[in-house]
């Protein structure tokens, strides 16, 4: 056992106990000073090991790969959060690839390819290439350079099939014939098509069960770096880093009432909507400010369910206020989550947490739910889907059988929303046209602000 | 290819299940950008590519230096800046 392989064995553990700190927000902060020096120290190991000859490429990389992640970490807003993750997932692929694609070339060159190194090698640039552009996909998605509805065209899962099975074709050939380059550069051009296919017909509110996945294939190109390399941090890391996206997957799935096997190939649809059954109008009750003001005041305890929409609108701190004004009046105020609100895992306990909300007070579905019926007055901010009882009673509705944040069942609903467009999935909302539910339409900051404004006033 | 490398992915993988089934889902956010830092650690693999004599290997190295760097310090950077964030506040 070499001094590296001790150095790389303490950053293994240090990396596994930096994980377990986010267990709780009080030891998340420490766990990551270990994980970071876990890190500082499989690097410093690596460079004295004596397998660095040439330093200039190593220094002008890290100086450049600093300055970019430093400034990305600085000046991202917090809003940006999912697409941020989306480009490093490509980041990190991109870094696993390329490291493989040398290995070949070197291993080739000595004429070492063994039929195991080759099945490391090809599962890495497999899985690497198709998390390199599925990744870059969702970064342009999220950031909507392209358009965040589904792309789709007649056939398209059997194309999508064709070309994975044709990949896995050349990927099992690889291993018994390792050196057909051709055929190696081909798998990845393949992969690199099947990325931006995957995704292409993917819609934004699909996008956490995506982003978790393509973490997953992220973690598993770096393990099968490891193997490739023969090191063995690089696949206790990546094996924590595929775990993580692969649990967040399943998360991310059971909260949109999608099967397992639907995560597991990626293949994440949207519900085809018919919408001549949007175009049903059904009376409504329609609050002003001054309304929604009166109610809540009358109120002991609020809670507050965001989605997306309040992410879009940078409602978050006018959120916030309001619920410190409430606060004033002797009101108990709580935020209600659902896993999938946003377009990541977590988005809207960050949105919050920005805003200054205390971390207990963001709840989460299954803690709220049994308690529903004793909450006086629910503000829906920007979110639809995820409050829509349809899931619970409509077996025809295409989300039927999503655990859904039962808003419903609170004795006064305010729903924030700028017009009666259904949500993302285009499904009706039956709760809009419920005897509790009180509609307040425009846009959430700016109702929020002078929802604010009118409790100041007194 | 070792079969101790297939023992260290499935324990590994079941260390990483058992862990991070208890992180809260409040930090579901600064999880994924750790796990991302954490898993920049193919940095290591890129700097012996990129300190080889072979020029391929320099050239490919060094893209993929770059790249794992900005995971690395970028995802321990903003994983620290979300994490501060989470505070709890002080009922008045």
């Amino acid at each position: 056992m070499s001094a590296t392989e001790i150095v790389y064995l303490i950053s293994s553990v240090l990396f596994i106990l930096g994980l377990k700190g986010l267990s709780h927000p009080e030891s998340a902060r420490r766990g990551m000073h270990l994980a970071e020096a876990g890190m500082v120290l499989a690097i410093v190991g690596t460079l004295v090991s004596g397998k660095i000859v040439t330093w200039e490429w190593i220094i002008t990389g890290i100086i450049i790969g600093s300055a970019i992640g430093a400034a990305m970490a600085i000046f991202m807003p917090m809003t940006a959060m999912p697409q941020r993750v989306a480009l490093s997932h490509a980041f990190g692929a991109l870094a696993a690839v390329l490291v493989g694609v040398n290995e070949y070339v070197e291993k080739s060159n000595l004429n070492e390819l063994t039929n195991g190194l080759m099945g490391a090698l090809g599962f890495e640039v497999l899985f690497g290439a198709l998390t390199i552009t599925g990744s870059l996909m969702a970064f342009g998605k999220l950031s909507e350079m392209i358009t965040g509805s589904p792309i789709t065209y007649k056939g398209q899962n059997a194309v999508n099939i064709l070309l994975f099975i044709a990949a896995m074709g050349m990927f099992v050939y690889l291993i018994f014939f390792p050196y057909n380059t051709i055929i190696f550069y081909s798998m990845i051009a393949l992969s690199l098509l099947i990325g931006i296919f995957i995704v292409m017909p993917i819609g934004g509110a699909d996008m956490p069960v995506v982003i978790s996945l393509l973490n997953s294939y992220a973690g598993l190109a770096a393990a099968a770096t490891g193997f490739a390399i023969n090191n063995k941090v690089l696949i206790i890391a990546g094996a924590l880093d595929g775990a993580s996206g692969f649990i967040l997957s399943i998360i991310m799935s059971k909260a949109m009432n999608r099967s397992f096997a639907n995560v597991l190939f990626g293949a994440v649809g949207s519900a085809q909507v018919d919408s001549s059954k949007l175009a049903e109008s059904r009376p409504i009750t329609r609050f002003g400010i001054e309304d929604t003001k009166f109610v809540l005041e009358q109120a002991e305890r609020v809670v507050i369910v965001p989605g997306y929409g309040m992410a879009v609108a940078q409602a978050q701190h006018t959120v916030r206020e309001l619920s410190d004004e409430l606060e004033k009046q002797g009101i108990k105020v709580e935020y209600a989550i659902h896993p999938v609100a946003g377009r990541m895992p977590g988005h809207m306990n960050v949105l919050l947490a920005e805003a200054n909300v205390s971390y207990d007070q963001l709840l989460e579905m299954e803690t709220i739910n049994p308690t529903m019926d004793t909450v006086d007055v629910c503000i829906v901010i920007g979110a639809n889907d995820v409050v829509n009882p349809a899931a619970r009673t409509d077996k025809s509705s295409p989300i039927y059988g999503m655990p859904i944040i039962d808003v419903d069942k609170a004795k006064t609903v305010i729903v924030m929303k700028r017009s009666m467009a259904a949500g993302f999935a285009g499904i009706e909302n039956p709760l809009f046209y419920q005897p509790n539910t009180k509609m307040l339409f425009g846009d959430a900051k700016k109702v929020m602000q002078e929802l604010v404004s009118e409790f100041k006033k007194v | 290819m070792q079969i101790e490398l297939v023992y260290i992915l499935i324990l590994a993988g079941f260390v990483g299940f058992e862990i991070i089934r208890k992180v809260t889902p409040t930090l579901h956010t600064p999880l994924m950008s750790a796990t991302n830092a954490i898993s920049g650690i193919s940095l290591v693999g890129s700097l012996v590519a990129a300190g080889s004599d072979h020029q391929l290997g320099q050239i490919l190295g060094f893209i993929a230096v770059t790249a794992a760097t900005i995971n690395v310090v970028g995802g321990f950077m903003i994983t620290e800046r979300m994490l501060k964030m989470f505070k709890k506040k002080e009922k008045k």
